[in-house]
């Protein structure tokens, strides 16, 4: 039988079981790293910077050390100055070696100065008041056109800053990535066009907003070694960045991750731990470093502001002759993720509709504001908006419903993309054919389910408030082909339960439960049978981690052949106590039985007689996974919005998010994510932002004046999951976890267009905004 | 630096317990300080719920509140809602309907929820909205939490159903 023939007789798999830590957490049971502090830990405090571009003239730490209950202060001045990067990728990392623990010089309001650990919260914050430093201000760099102009100040002119694979890098001209490629001829392309378009847009600011903020503990084991107890997406990146940092072994370090509270990408960052494990290691005692709320807005990870030129050209016809995206990326006072995030913004948009003649460039440049990172999304959000907007202006040139000009373009299974190969992660891709692909049918159901049919053009609509409908279409990628690797161990108990080990980090998604799901399936057996440890360096495989949409379809694939390693043996044993051949029995309800069901034994039997009574040994099942693909989820989005034409207030009436994730593993988390990751992504349209005073400070660091959603914000979101069956994932899954938050910032605005023949090329959909671009509207 | 101590004395989820603590102490602080760590730290700014416990029957930030004022008070935190064998009803529908995915503001949910259906009579929507806008959760769109929610209130209305008030809070 053909693995999707098996896909109709899922028992454990495409099924809501309930996830594994819910009722644990619902309880309020000690689960995150606070919950685990020791009553004699340290509290550590960071003195930030409070200039955007500034050198450290004189650093005067003497006072703070004699301080009441101080037991350790770092600076520049007594650590290591080891180079380093601190998102938690691969290695070696796309992205630029140009962070120090501490350095001489600071390069946003929020960049690190001087740590102190203390016996109480107030003796740290005291000690920070005594530290005095003197500053040299140097002049900042806010804006790209600032970042690009010629002679503009330098912000990484340390010697040390690199880049450690062979990538465009010019830190003297605050350039942190260069990334071009063409599939047929773009020029050629506009001249075929019967139109052509050129237009500029902007995405801003967000910080992912985790409820726990970012939390890090470290303390030192009886043999010496440090325990690093951590909210982190990257357990594995986070040992071997630690280690480089404070110039010591892999070995010495442990690195645990319990439950987390929220990432959405800001924690695939190690941005505490090498402060925590130095505190550690210089005190003897546990330390906790927690960041506020105003930390986690100011110093934490941010999605990368991108301005956006897309150029392109279609025929009366609706074929689409040339798309032209350049992608320029501000990634704030640090590189990480600088080129991967604007690489992903071509790579993980483009192929989704058919063109012959694609030009896209990417360049990320260094500024003096808050550094960007990993978020959901990771620069497909960014550039969607554009594309997915420009996509309704052509269909309004040409006269095509906006629907029918996706249907008429988007990309069909068993195609292809030249972009999928160009556009990898710091080096090409890898060629590639789509293989599931449900967009045409999530295109179908989506516009049923918002009533589509009923939507009327701008012109035709009067009175103040105005209804109108959007929509927009998405695909994502699933892990990083030939680059992300997960592994997974599976061992057998007495009771005929699983001990499932897994590199994989759940930081909240429930991928601890979907693991378990595809265990259970492989294995015959029920999901309450794994008993499921993740993300522990010591005592788990590797695993690179919790981004790029890879848990699911990578590590869950090493899942799947770790449980069929472990059922080989199981099978052997069975059939050994059977007096059978192990050919001549299979699995079925956790026992091993003959093709008539006349002898059977269970795994618990098998288990005590492989543990206990003859030729001993330990079932137990390893696997590694790579993958070559990356194959996409698809997406299709629609949004109803009444626009009130006098104040600009946009409210949004319903929201309707399909998506094709392949096999849906655990539906009712499937749907979880879905939700989740579209309320962020309208939260992101309409209200959330950065705003900076003129030091280069941000002014609303709190939930108070950074809005998200609530209880009381939230339009009915319908999540409708529409099968597929991706041949090269785990029961025919992929990914699910990123791709609905790309929805929103297209779908709403092309809603508003639709409401009141405004278009906004830049968003958040303030009441200004929408405003002003109404009063622009010309009938 | 000098630290001031005093005593609190508050019934704490039934029994009468007296902490030593200081005048700047935060509520939150002490709770988790002696255990009561399913009260979480979100923001400190009173702006998320994570840390909101139930003082005389009303939900409230215990990150805003300093320990003294919990003084001859009745505070109960998420460790007097249920346990693994006997979860509150609340407890038990939002983990039936996947409401609990990083599961960092449900402790939060649960008290302001509690709060909720101990309060109000005639659980309309917008009373729900009302008591519930406190507390941010940016995993799971609320979608699955309030479908947990409004089951708990028809499933409460309905096992009550001598009061005139339940029967209606039961339609929904």
């Amino acid at each position: 039988m053909k693995r999707h023939e098996l896909a109709r007789h899922l028992k454990q798999v495409n099924t809501s079981v309930t996830k594994i830590d819910a009722l644990q957490l619902a309880l309020g049971k000690d689960s995150y790293v606070a919950d685990f502090l020791p009553k004699d830990a340290l509290v550590i405090k960071m003195l930030w910077s409070p200039h955007a571009h500034a050198r450290i003239k004189k650093l005067d730490v003497s006072k703070a050390e004699k301080m009441p209950g101080v037991k350790c202060v770092l600076w520049h001045g007594n650590v290591p100055r080891i180079v380093h990067c601190t998102a938690g990728q691969g290695y070696p990392e796309p992205s630029p070696y140009d962070t120090f623990m501490f350095d001489t010089k600071v390069r946003f309001v929020g960049d690190r100065v001087a740590a102190v650990a203390a016996e109480t919260e107030e003796q740290a914050l005291a000690a920070l008041e005594a530290i005095k430093v003197e500053y040299e201000v140097l002049k900042p760099v806010f804006t790209l056109d600032e970042a690009m102009a010629p002679g503009a100040p330098v912000i990484h002119d340390e010697p040390e800053a690199h880049v450690p694979i062979p990538i465009v890098y010019e830190p003297k001209k605050n350039l942190v990535a260069h990334v071009a490629c063409e599939a047929g001829s773009f020029e050629r392309g506009m001249k075929e066009a019967d139109f052509t378009f050129d237009e500029t847009y902007e995405t801003p600011y967000a910080q992912h907003c985790p409820i726990e903020p970012y939390t890090s503990m470290a303390q030192m084991t009886p043999a010496g070694r440090i325990l690093i107890t951590t909210s982190t997406q990257v357990p594995f990146h986070c040992r071997r960045i630690v280690a480089r940092t404070l110039g010591i072994p892999v070995q010495k370090i442990r690195v645990v991750k319990p439950r987390i509270g929220g990432g959405f990408g800001c924690k695939q960052e190690v941005l505490l731990e090498d402060v925590t494990a130095m505190m550690a290691l210089r005190t003897g005692r546990p330390c906790l470093w927690r960041f506020t709320r105003e930390e986690t807005f100011r110093t934490g990870r941010t999605r990368h502001p991108f301005r956006i030129r897309l150029r392109t050209g279609v025929k009366k016809d609706g074929t689409i002759t040339a798309i032209g995206l350049e992608c320029i990326n501000n990634t704030g006072a640090y590189g990480g993720h600088g080129l991967t995030v604007v690489s992903c913004s071509g790579g993980k948009t483009l192929p989704l509709y058919h063109c012959d003649n694609i030009l896209f460039d990417g360049k990320s440049y260094y500024t003096n504001l808050p550094v960007g990172g990993a978020y959901r999304g990771f620069g497909a959000t960014q550039a969607f908006f554009a594309i997915e907007s420009l996509m309704d202006h052509m269909a309004e040139a040409i006269g095509m419903d906006p629907l029918k000009f996706r249907q008429l373009n988007h990309i069909r299974p068993g195609e292809g993309s030249p972009i999928f190969q160009a556009l990898g992660e710091g080096r090409e891709g890898l060629p590639m054919t789509v293989g599931s692909n449900a967009l045409a049918e999530c295109i179908v159901q989506g516009a049923e389910a918002a009533g589509w049919e009923k939507r009327q053009d701008w012109r035709k609509k009067t009175g103040r408030y105005r209804r109108g409908i959007g929509m927009c279409c998405l695909m994502q990628g699933s892990s990083i082909p030939d680059i992300d690797m997960g592994a997974a161990t599976i061992k057998i108990n007495e009771d005929g339960s699983f001990n499932l080990n897994v590199g994989a980090t759940d930081l909240g998604t429930g991928s601890d439960t979907v693991l378990a799901q595809i265990a259970a399936e492989e294995l015959e057996t029920t999901t309450d049978k794994m008993i499921v440890y993740s993300s522990d360096t010591d005592m788990t495989p590797f695993d690179v981690g919790a981004y790029a949409s890879s848990t699911t379809y990578l590590s869950g694939e090493a899942v799947r052949k770790a449980a069929a390693d472990a059922k080989r043996q199981i099978l052997a044993t069975g059939a050994e106590m059977l007096g059978l051949k192990a050919e001549e029995v299979h699995c079925e309800d956790a026992h091993v039985l003959n093709a008539d069901g006349s002898k059977k034994v269970s795994y618990s039997d098998i288990a005590n007689y492989s543990l206990y009574q003859k030729n001993q040994y330990q079932i137990i099942g390893t696997a590694s996974h790579i993958t070559k693909k990356s194959p996409p989820p698809f997406a299709a989005h629609f949004a109803e919005v009444e626009v009130d034409t006098l104040t600009g207030f946009v409210k949004v009436l319903n929201y309707v998010s399909t998506i094709d994730c392949g096999t849906a593993v655990n539906p009712a988390l499937c749907e979880g994510q879905t939700e989740g990751g579209t309320l962020n992504g309208i939260s992101y349209a309409l209200t959330e932002q950065y705003l900076f005073d003129e030091t280069g400070r941000m002014r609303n660091a709190s939930f108070a004046d950074y809005h998200i959603y609530s209880m009381r914000d939230r339009p009915p979101i319908k999540a409708i999951l529409v099968p597929s069956y991706e041949d090269t994932g785990p029961f025919g899954a992929k990914s699910v976890s990123e791709i609905c938050i790309n929805g929103p910032a297209p779908a709403i605005g092309n809603a508003i267009y639709n409401a009141t023949g405004a278009r906004l090329n830049e968003f958040p959909f303030t009441p200004e905004k929408v405003l002003k671009a109404i009063k622009a509207v010309k009938k | 630096m000098k630290t001031h101590t005093c005593t609190v004395s508050f019934t704490l989820n039934g029994e009468k317990k007296t902490f030593s603590t200081r005048p700047d102490e935060k509520l939150l602080d002490l709770l988790r300080r002696e255990g009561y760590k399913g009260t979480k730290y979100g923001c400190g700014q009173g702006t998320c719920g994570a840390c909101t416990v139930i003082m005389d029957g009303r939900a409230v930030y215990a990150c805003l509140l300093y320990a003294m004022q919990a003084e001859g008070r009745k505070v109960r935190t998420i460790e007097s809602m249920g346990t693994h064998d006997k979860p509150a009803p609340i407890q038990r529908e939002l983990v039936a309907a996947g409401a609990v995915q990083c599961g960092y503001c449900i402790p939060g949910i649960i008290m302001s929820a509690t709060a909720l259906m101990e309060a109000e009579k005639d659980i309309t929507d917008e009373v729900a909205r009302e008591y519930m806008d406190g507390n941010l959760c940016r995993c799971t769109g609320y979608e699955k939490i309030w479908t947990a929610l409004r089951r708990t209130i028809a499933n409460r209305a309905a096992a009550t159903p001598a009061k005139k008030t339940s029967a209606k809070g039961g339609k929904k």
